[in-house]
């Protein structure tokens, strides 16, 4: 995306000199320099974390052993999670954020210009930590990523380096955060209330105070761990007075917001794409950010419906299932408002949209298997098998990852001055669905027949549907090459694109000139 | 009536079976072709939850299809209406946007209709969650307790009180190398089962020694978290006599697909001639922990020992795996004074992996401690360890 500095003749930023080369990376303080050096991370992770799921996948191919030692297989499982949740997804939505917030709301750059760049650079000794404990002693944790107490105490030094990087991580994603409300609430053109600010914007406002709430919680749970580690403490101890379970409420009451962390701004995406390509606004605007907030708020009182199984009073049981089940009106509320939008546009099908569509269509399946999960009584017998597995890949890539890439398509022409290959982004949305459904749906069917995850082995009744997931998933990740050659076919040329784009673009980016000038706004627009 | 019968749900998973292997056929190797459906177990292709043998089993099982024919209404209503707004109000179609939007009404409506829906849902699932939990006036009471890598059991009252039983996988490694082929229960195989009376409530009482495991058997409908330091319990009442077949269902280590748990539910009669064999057997095989033992049967009962509890973390090299799990080829605790070993086998090492082994007998401790004294290039002073050794210790 050097495209960006290529201004139009007789344009010059008048501000100040920014230095070139890589000083131009490393002490970057402007918000698109920033957002793509995210959002390049966060690629470098997805693959990374997609190398580990097709090992994986290459083991359970067959039933017995073949690759990997089930030690190993545990650290591919657990690194596999921490990469994608806290590597991929989280820092690409960052990206997204450095990129898009400012020219959505008619700034000139964030708010905390170093501290933003602070908060990018914490990212990549973060990811050396985790990726390099795989070749410590021991190697890398294998506790799973959600880091389970007592399992976690028993790892080597590859849990500690996990510990620090979570740290790090967290930190980055607070200042971030910190640095979007404030952009968000104090850099705002004039006229531009909050009830008229752009979709995306809201879903990310609302997920920066979830990510401020939730991120200490989760640094003081694996902080208790790493004293319970080397300094003789018994948080999670029984022996000593602690409880193991209470680890699980400490992770999960971060976990469970976390997972609303992951998919809000990409609610914001969709919502900015579909009424782009249907030609009409939004159907109900309001209750979307009303829907939002409500999603937001619930997501606080649900974190016990991970833990069913550890033996919860019933009155806690009922409580969490209750609550867990009204998720599902807000989120409801999102789809039909989706699918009233279309109703009776003017409906044309570029990659955004076909990404977005694609979003709507398998996010809604992972939804109503989560409504599934949901029912306690139930979920005794899906609770830890494949079943789950299923349901969250369909809420975290067809959700999170489809959006993403429907947000790469649909703003690359903004960020590059280019208009992408239509073909080849065609192409990269219909292997990438497909290719998602074989890996995923019989999974589904794995864990109705009882396959517990996280198993390096299974019984040969399993092999079939988990040949069939392992296939998919090969097809799913040599698919993601074509996204990346697409993109990068994209940096280097194309057609040109107009400052508008789209046909029906609407919103102050699109006032911008493509590729938009290092400042977004010099001066701010006035929003009627 | 949303539920299938037995017969015609194996008719359908036959023809679907059928189907899948014709066209996958070539994909797959000739073994996994061959494989039948495992008896309690998973079945080959199957794509539901299955009524199994308890009501609650049977329950879940109907909610199930209850909420997969609601979701899919739901589902085909919503993307009915998207695919034919995507069909028909396509710009190539000469569409012409409205410019409709916020309805208040209409909001209301799709508010209320879900909330409605949800609370239908919940009205069964509340009576299920209740009777879940209710393990009040079981006949039979047994404790079952996880261990990294296998299950111990316990009966507490009823006919077989005072039985202990250690569940150990049997699939041997030369199955899970592929170096002989595998059985038809590859990894849902033990050497002592679960044996519990058909008919009759039984409370289950989790809990684990080490890290969290969880004790699951679908066909009971039953699965429950076995927490370190804590008790928690379940309970099913099997109605059908049969083997069945379940899996630990939260991570705990590197073998945590290798402790599969077997039930084997019995009539009342056979419950109770296996509980006086079982007894009888208990007391022959009683070891004498005050006789004074000899080196070679403490090494050959403690090779049998190391082998079941050992040989997963520290090798049956004795090597262990460097940087998680120490050797005790060499190692200075097993080659220095029998104390320091005596200590370690019955309390643990805290913050490691090394768990308490005080559930086993003072016979077998010592048995082991005495074998890894003297096996691999060990040659230690102190080269045997009597099991009175370990009852002292113990005090």
């Amino acid at each position: 995306m050097s495209a960006v500095l290529d201004h139009p003749a007789g344009h010059h930023d008048h501000a100040h000199d920014h230095p070139h080369g890589w000083r131009r990376w490393v002490y970057a303080t402007n918000h698109k320099d920033i957002g793509t050096l995210y959002l390049w991370f966060s690629f470098i992770m997805l693959l990374s974390g997609g190398v580990l799921a097709l090992t994986i996948r290459a083991e359970l191919m067959r039933p017995g052993l073949q690759y990997v030692q089930p030690e190993f297989f545990n650290q591919l499982t657990t690194m596999h999670g921490l990469i994608m949740v806290f590597g991929a997804i989280m820092p690409a939505f960052v990206g997204f954020a450095n990129w898009q917030i400012p020219m959505m709301i008619g700034a000139s750059d964030m708010a905390f210009a170093r501290m933003n760049n602070f908060s990018f650079w914490l990212m990549p000794p973060a990811a050396l930590l985790l990726v390099g404990s795989f070749f410590v002693p021991g190697g890398a944790t294998a506790a799973g990523w959600t880091l389970y107490a007592p399992l976690s105490v028993q790892m080597g030094v590859g849990m500690d380096m996990t510990i620090f990087a979570v740290h790090i991580l967290g930190a980055s994603s607070i200042m971030g955060s910190i640095n979007i409300i404030t952009t968000i609430l104090n850099m705002r053109a004039p006229g531009m209330t909050l009830m008229k600010m752009p979709m995306f914007v809201w879903t990310w406002l609302i997920t920066a105070y979830l990510l401020i709430a939730v991120m200490p919680v989760l640094a003081g749970a694996i902080t208790m761990v790493l004293t319970d580690r080397h300094f003789g403490t018994s948080f999670f101890n029984a022996a000593g007075g602690g409880d193991p379970v209470m680890y699980q409420h400490i992770f999960w009451f971060f976990g469970h917001p976390e997972v609303y962390i992951m998919i809000l701004p990409a609610f914001g995406i969709v919502s900015e794409i579909i009424p782009t390509f249907a030609r009409k606004q939004l159907f109900g605007y309001s209750s979307m950010v009303y829907a939002t907030s409500s999603i937001a708020i619930l997501s606080f009182i649900v974190w016990a419906h991970h833990m069913f199984t550890t033996g919860m009073p019933v009155t806690g049981q009922l409580f969490f299932m209750y609550a867990t089940m009204l998720i599902a009106v807000p989120t409801g509320v999102k789809i039909f408002n989706w699918v009233a939008t279309m109703w009776r546009g003017s409906m044309t099908f570029e990659t955004p949209m076909l990404f977005a569509i694609g979003f709507i269509f398998v996010f809604t399946m992972g939804g109503l298997t989560g409504i599934i999960l949901s029912v306690a009584p139930l979920d005794i017998q899906l609770h830890d098998t494949y079943y789950v597995v299923a349901h969250f890949h369909y809420v975290l890539v067809a959700g999170s990852l489809f959006a993403l890439f429907a947000g790469t398509y649909f703003w690359i022409p903004k960020w590059t001055g280019h208009m992408y290959d239509e073909s080849l982004g065609k192409f990269h949305f219909w292997a990438s669905l497909i290719t998602f459904n074989i890996t995923f749906f019989p999974m589904h069917f794995l864990g109705l027949a009882g396959m517990p995850r996280r198993y390096a082995d299974y019984p040969m009744q399993f092999a079939d549907f988990n040949m069939v997931a392992s296939i998919g998933a090969f097809g799913f990740g040599l698919s993601q090459l074509i996204f990346l050659y697409t993109v990068l076919k994209c940096i280097r040329g194309g057609r040109k694109a107009t400052p508008q784009v789209w046909e029906n673009a609407q919103g102050l980016e699109w006032t911008l000139p493509s590729p938009a000038p290092f400042h977004s706004f010099e001066t701010p627009p006035t929003v009627k | 009536m949303l539920i299938l019968g037995e017969t015609m749900q194996r008719q359908r998973n036959n023809f679907f079976q059928q189907c899948f292997l014709a066209l996958t056929g070539a994909l797959m190797s000739g073994a996994a072709l061959a494989v039948d459906d495992m008896p309690g177990g998973p079945n080959v292709l199957q794509t539901n939850l299955r009524p199994g043998v308890t009501r609650i089993a049977a329950d879940q099982y109907w909610i199930h299809n209850f909420l997969l024919v609601v979701c899919l209404v739901i589902f085909i209503a919503v993307f009915a209406v998207m695919f034919y707004s995507i069909w028909a109000h396509r710009k190539s179609r000469g569409a012409k946007p409205a410019d409709f939007h916020e309805s208040t009404a209409v909001e209301i409506a799709w508010t209320i209709i879900p909330f409605l829906i949800v609370i239908g849902l919940a009205i069964p699932a509340t009576r299920m969650v209740i009777e879940q939990k209710d393990t009040s006036q079981a006949d039979l009471t047994i404790k079952a307790v996880g261990y990294q890598w296998k299950w111990g059991y316990e009966y507490l009252r009823g006919d077989a009180a005072g039985v202990t039983l250690l569940s150990t996988l049997t699939t041997p490694l030369s199955q899970m190398d592929g170096s002989e082929p595998m059985s038809e229960t590859y990894l849902m195989e033990v050497d002592q089962p679960l044996v519990v009376p058909v008919n009759q409530k039984i409370r289950m009482v989790v809990t684990a020694s080490d890290v969290i495991h969880a004790w699951m058997v679908p066909a009971f409908g039953v699965k429950q978290d076995a927490i370190p330091g804590f008790v928690r319990d379940t309970w099913f009442r099997a109605e059908k006599v049969g083997t069945y077949r379940g899996n630990c269902a939260e991570l705990c280590g590197k073998n945590h697909s290798q402790m599969p748990i077997v039930v084997e539910v019995k009539s009342q009669e056979d419950f109770v001639k296996w509980a006086a064999a079982k007894k009888q057997e208990m007391m022959a095989q009683a070891d004498d922990a005050t006789k004074e033992w000899s080196l070679a049967d403490l090494s050959e009962r403690g090779h049998k020992v190391f082998t079941a509890n050992c040989a997963a973390c520290h090798q049956a090299t004795g090597k262990g795996v460097p940087g998680a799990f120490p050797a005790l080829d060499g190692s200075k605790v097993v080659l220095g004074k029998s104390d320091d070993q005596i200590a370690l086998l019955l309390k643990g090492k805290q913050g490691t992996a090394m768990a308490s082994f005080k559930q086993l007998s003072d016979v077998e401790l010592a048995a082991v401690a005495t074998y890894t004294r003297n096996a691999w290039s060990n040659k230690a002073e102190d080269n045997i360890v009597q099991p009175k050794e370990f009852t002292e210790a113990r005090k």
